[in-house]
């Protein structure tokens, strides 16, 4: 039998910070996330040097107990792994830093993942059966890809957003409407109670790029229409505005991924980030790959908001490609998909 | 008893580690690179030149703050991930403290500033009486004036150390009622070897935490929780009018 390979992870790159032991790149022996959220609501956003002062308050006993649940001490560990972007630049250097000197002093390897692939490996570890190629949309509060993944850590870049993040629009959306922070889960579950087709907010199109995204035009849709409402003295009902919205950039983002399927002959198709979670557009892509006959993957809610499992399954995969970072190793706020 | 130290609070990017009464060695950078790039390969390097395992040494002594929001984290997460893998306390350090040892036995006050941005400074006044440091007061971000009011009052000679110098140095000389000083290139800035000795000192007296339990002294609140706290007080101001 092959030799076992423990990681240790640990993510900070937003607002969570985390930290998970993962066997073998796929089975989470421990995967604690230590949310600030509440901190950030009070704000109306993620406030980056409030989230860097959390992060160092809380790693110390987040890795400990990442470790203690995995009944595993640093001696057992073959390799660290932390997320070095992208993201916000004070929020991953704690991470960064902490990682880098545990790796040190107990002389383990260090492998810098990016948080992008890592929401991509999430669903490698809710299906064990999922390796590449497949097709994969990323949609969090701070990215929107329509990648094909080639291999493990190798993507092809088919679309992207030109303007705001799916998550953005949610969050942006959420406070026009008086939902508040964060956006996204509460735009999810007021639009049960409302009508999708209340209100028609048009899909962001782009002439050059079937593939790439745009969701300021449905965001100002959504702001005029408030506007007027409120100039007529017209009363909204915040479920059917939430609904409408939530299904225009839904219908966008499945629509492409169909498209994406069709052109390049990917009968897989994953999701994956904070948005992959909204129970609309997971229900409206395993539909549209059921009536193409595709195989659909996402991960569990759990493993699509920021978590550090998915940094340790990354990381397992470049571990095995021999990818080793320095005692240099910096924070990269703008990394690129794809990028070492 | 040997202690490794670190400080990474303001430009320079220094590591030391200190035997008893020997600085076996330091390391001081004070150029271009951020620290998250310097401070491990640093420390790597120091290691290497001892030839002291690394689990040898009892404690980690890091300058706590004040200083650059993103430069204190930086040496808090190195020092607390070092006291995680070795299981070995932190020993927290007032940046301005060390510094002020940096001018060991001057006679009168040693004022260390730090370039505290929105024209304040991050300072502490400090005097040497019987061979020991003595805080006059404890470590503060205030405005320049303010600083050199209280330095005046005090009608003591003042030596000057720190990043701070360079920024309001017109400022010192034009508003100082008292003969006053600045420190040369070798002893105006962080360096770790004080970090240490001044850290030994501290946890001899007890003054030391777990490394879960570190977290910097920033001395002020982000500027997110500041405008809150204003507009909040506003608010319940034109309540209770």
């Amino acid at each position: 039998m092959e030799k076992e390979i423990l990681i240790l992870a640990i993510e900070s790159s937003c607002d969570e910070t985390a930290a998970a032991v993962v066997r073998n790149g796929r089975e989470v022996l421990s995967n604690v996330i230590s949310s600030q959220i509440d901190l950030h609501t009070l704000y109306g956003g993620v406030v980056p040097e409030i989230a860097s002062r959390k992060h160092i308050e809380r790693i110390n006993q987040v890795i400990t107990q990442a470790l203690l649940e995995a009944s595993c001490t640093l001696q057992d560990l073959d390799c660290i792994g932390v997320t070095y972007g992208p993201g916000l630049v004070g929020a991953l250097l704690v991470g960064v830093a902490e990682a880098k000197a545990i790796a040190y002093a107990a002389h383990l390897p260090l492998v810098g993942v990016h948080h992008i692939e890592g929401h991509v490996s999430a669903n490698y570890i809710e299906h064990p059966d999922l390796e590449p190629p497949f097709l994969c949309l990323i949609v969090s509060g701070g990215h929107t890809h329509l990648v094909i993944v080639k291999d493990y850590g190798v993507f092809e870049i088919l679309g992207r957003t030109r303007d705001d993040a799916a998550g953005e629009a949610f969050d942006k959306v959420a406070r026009a409407i008086g939902l508040g922070y964060p956006g996204g889960p509460k735009i999810d579950r007021v639009s049960r109670e409302g009508d999708p087709d209340a209100v028609f907010f048009p899909q962001g199109k782009l002439e050059d790029n079937p593939y790439d995204f745009s969701f300021s035009g449905v965001k100002s849709a959504v702001l005029n229409y408030l506007n007027h409402a409120q100039m007529t003295g017209e009363t909204i009902r915040q479920a059917d505005i939430a609904a409408s919205f939530q299904k225009s950039v839904v219908s966008v983002l499945v629509s492409h991924t169909m498209q994406a399927a069709e052109d390049f002959g990917m009968d897989r198709v994953a999701i994956a980030g904070g948005v992959a979670s909204n129970a609309s557009l997971r229900a409206a892509m395993e539909e549209a790959c059921r009536e193409k006959g595709y195989r659909f993957y996402r991960p569990s809610p759990i493993l699509c908001t920021d978590n550090a499992a998915m940094i340790g399954c990354a990381a397992y995969y470049e571990f095995l490609k021999g990818t080793r970072h320095g005692w240099d190793l910096n924070a990269v706020p703008n990394l690129r998909l794809g990028e070492r | 008893m040997k202690i490794l130290a670190l400080d990474s609070s303001g430009n320079v990017a220094t590591v030391s580690l200190l035997q008893d009464d020997i600085l076996l060695s330091e390391y001081t950078i004070d150029h271009k690179k951020t620290h998250s790039q310097t401070l491990l390969p640093m420390l790597d390097e120091i290691m290497r030149r001892v030839e002291f395992p690394l689990e040898s040494i009892d404690a980690i002594a890091v300058a706590k703050g004040p200083g650059s929001f993103t430069g204190l984290r930086i040496g808090a997460a190195t020092a607390k991930g070092l006291g995680l893998a070795l299981d070995k306390p932190l020993i927290p350090v007032p940046t301005t403290a060390a510094m002020a040892c940096l001018l060991w036995d001057h006679p009168g006050i040693v004022c260390p500033i730090m370039d505290a941005r929105r024209s304040q400074v991050y300072t502490g006044i400090y005097r040497f009486a019987d061979g020991r440091l003595e805080t006059v007061e404890d470590q503060m971000a205030l405005p320049i004036e303010e600083l050199l009011i209280k330095l005046n009052a005090r009608q003591e000679p003042v030596a000057f150390l720190g990043d701070g110098v360079p920024v309001f140095e017109k400022q010192i000389r034009e508003g100082m009622k008292v003969p006053c000083s600045f420190a040369p290139a070798h002893l105006n800035r962080q360096r770790a070897g004080a970090v240490a000795w001044l850290g030994a000192q501290l946890f001899r007296q007890g003054i030391y935490e777990t490394a879960a339990d570190h977290r910097p002294d920033y001395l002020r609140v982000s500027q997110a929780e500041r405008e809150r706290a204003a507009r909040l007080a506003k608010e319940k101001e034109g309540q209770d009018r």
